[in-house]
């Protein structure tokens, strides 16, 4: 297949999790939806990667992982913690982060 | 065969997309995630990224979305009532709603554009020859090689933020006296340094005064003037 399908798919991907964050008010399908474009960034890595024969975007692509991971951490650490404290679990009701 | 495999690929990959945005459930979300992440470590085989994929498929797939259940089934029910009541509240939610896949489509329009348009001529190929070998593309041997030489600042940078991100958590998510139960001391520097029976508000307020204090300091006020008046010379 031809690199520039693996790109659509990328691109595809990368729009989907684009509008989840926009449309989505819960936090975890916030999350979700950012690692969906993540991942579109992984597939557009890989594929150029592919094109130059080139180990670097598999790199970057797996540095990417690991960010995502630090990212799914940590997100997931504050939504139990707003849990913890009886707030709504709504990206419209929490505007502000203060304590 | 490869094309076949690419198109099964994809459709897994942008089904799984389209159900991690569309789907009500937030558990449901998780598990569409999983099957799209499981398509598109195929697409990256396709790549020749051997060892990418595995790591999609091991730490992705199976790790970290084995955290995200546990935090939807711990989660999830609250959210979901939270959410549908939210959903009959206004018409606004539902103008914000079609504001945002119109940008969305904005969006993809537009890399496409970008992609299909403009790059195309230069990225038209099926990409650099591939020979297989023991330590060729895409090979744990060589990312490992990669990872360790030239790429060997990346690597520890990455393995300290995981260590940050690890340790953010657990002071995020502790427990903090329980639930239900009441809720944490409010502690200023005010406490600390400002001796106890000064009779200050909060004192009163919040009764703070230790009882041997408040005991004197009643005795104190009921004793006859003529007894105080020495100290308040002194």
């Amino acid at each position: 297949m031809s690199i520039a399908w693996y790109l659509a798919v990328s691109a595809i991907v990368f729009t989907l999790g684009a509008v989840g964050v926009l449309t989505r008010r819960n936090p975890l399908v916030i999350l979700l939806c950012l690692e969906l474009m993540l991942n579109g960034a992984n597939l557009a890595l890989i594929a150029f990667s592919r094109m130059w024969g080139n180990g670097d975007g598999q790199i970057f692509a797996i540095v990417v992982m690991t960010v995502a991971a630090c990212e799914v951490c940590i997100g997931l650490g504050m939504i139990v913690a707003i849990y913890r404290r009886r707030l709504p679990i709504d990206a419209d009701e929490l505007r502000e982060l203060h304590g | 065969m490869s094309a076949v495999i690419f198109f099964l690929a994809a459709i897994g990959v942008i089904a799984g997309a389209i159900g991690v945005v569309m789907l009500r459930d937030p558990f449901y979300s998780v598990l569409a995630l999983v099957s799209h992440l499981v398509s598109l470590a195929v697409l990256f085989l396709l790549l020749r990224a051997e060892f990418v994929a595995a790591v999609q498929v091991v730490v992705y797939a199976g790790a970290v979305m084995v955290l995200y259940v546990f935090v939807v089934a711990y989660v999830g029910e609250e959210a979901a009532t939270i959410g549908d009541r939210l959903r009959g509240a206004s018409s606004a939610v539902a103008r914000t709603r079609t504001l945002a896949i119109a940008i969305g489509g904005c969006l993809l329009a537009e890399l496409l554009v970008a992609l299909l348009g403009t790059g195309l001529k230069a990225i038209g190929g099926y990409g650099a020859p591939y020979h297989s070998g023991p330590k060729t593309y895409g090979t744990p041997a060589y990312i490992g090689e990669l990872l360790l030489t030239r790429f060997l600042i990346a690597f520890e940078i990455a393995s300290f933020l995981l260590l940050v991100a690890a340790v953010g958590a657990v002071v995020l998510a502790r427990r903090r006296g329980g639930i239900g139960e009441e809720p944490e001391p409010h502690i200023t520097p005010l406490h600390v340094f400002r001796p106890l029976g000064t009779g200050t508000m909060a004192e009163g307020v919040e009764g703070r005064m230790p009882a041997a204090q408040a005991g004197a300091g009643l005795a104190a006020e009921h004793e006859p003037a003529s007894k105080r008046e020495p100290e308040a010379v002194r």
